[in-house]
């Protein structure tokens, strides 16, 4: 019979186990490079570091290095995402239409405007043809 | 109830097909430098399978950390405007 | 008990490591692929703290340290020379 360290140890692998599965199935399926970005830092990082106190609950003779990885990914994977994700913003990548919302446009689009009001950007390159 | 250990030694050879196959077939050079990485991580994570973990070690941080670090230094400082 | 318990997490994992996977298959961008060959280090050295567990040998642990270091500065050179600034 297993003791409750034991006990204990192992459920906490399933559950940082879960939180892997659920940030691989989110980097599956999101639909944009930023929400991927976003589900598969954050929940392989809780992810890893449960699985790492569950096996500091299994063999607590590890526990220093144990602690010592589980510092390392605490620093290193939110930088790194980070980075990532800058990377993305200054290349000018794409983000889906899913995710952002403009209700005041969609209810507009649904009535009928009577006239065409002119465009910000029409109206702006206008203004710099005036000054120059 | 099957054995862990080959099962998982089949992902991971499985996974390393997947990665060279990624390597030779896609355009871009930066994907294939990738790749190629992936490999070699794929690679060390089976050399740790099999039970030699200073092999696993060497090829850890050579194979996959200076290599793909060299390749994509190298690749910056040659072809300055035009990436990927 | 605890041997089904490391089996079922391990199973899971594979799963996390194949959807990684297919995304770095799959990934219409670079930056895709990057972000799976991000998720697929962390899964290593999940699935190396496993192989630790399942082998009782405390060494291993060591790997897990190279790969939580290494794949750090794999992924910071491989974002400044997607924004183009070496």
């Amino acid at each position: 019979m297993e003791s409750l360290l034991d006990m204990t140890g192992g459920l906490l692998l399933v559950a940082g186990a879960a939180f892997l599965l659920l940030g691989g199935l989110g980097l599956w399926r999101m639909p944009d490079l930023f929400n991927r970005i976003q589900a598969g830092a954050k929940t392989t990082t809780l992810g890893t570091i449960l699985i790492l106190a569950g096996t500091a609950f299994l063999h607590p003779e590890w526990g220093f290095k144990l602690l010592l990885i589980g510092l390392f990914l605490l620093f290193t994977n939110p930088l790194s995402s980070q980075v990532l994700a800058r990377a993305a913003h200054r290349r000018g990548i794409e983000t889906s239409p899913k995710t952002s919302v403009d209700l005041l446009a969609d209810s507009l689009s649904e009535q009928d405007m009577p006239e065409k009001l002119p465009s910000e950007k029409t109206l702006s390159d206008k203004g710099i043809e005036e000054k120059s | 109830m099957i054995e862990l250990m080959p099962a998982l030694t089949l992902l991971f050879a499985a996974a390393m097909i997947g990665a060279a196959f990624v390597a030779i077939q896609v355009e871009q050079i930066s994907i294939a430098i990738l790749a190629a990485g992936l490999v070699s991580l794929l690679a060390s994570v089976m050399f740790l399978f099999f039970a030699a973990p200073d092999v696993a070690m060497t090829e850890a941080a050579i194979g996959s950390g200076l290599t793909t670090f060299l390749f994509f230094f190298v690749l910056g400082r040659v072809r300055g405007d035009k990436h990927d | 008990m605890v041997e089904t318990l490391i089996a079922f997490a391990a199973l899971l994992t594979g799963i996390a490591f194949l959807f990684a996977l297919l995304r770095f298959i799959k990934g219409p961008s670079t930056f895709d692929r990057v972000i799976a060959f991000d998720v697929l280090t962390v899964v290593s050295i999940t699935f190396i703290v496993l192989s630790a567990l399942i082998e009782e040998r405390g060494i291993y642990l060591d790997v897990a340290l190279v790969y939580a270091l290494l794949s750090f500065l794999g992924v910071i050179a491989i974002a400044r020379y997607l924004e183009g600034r070496f």
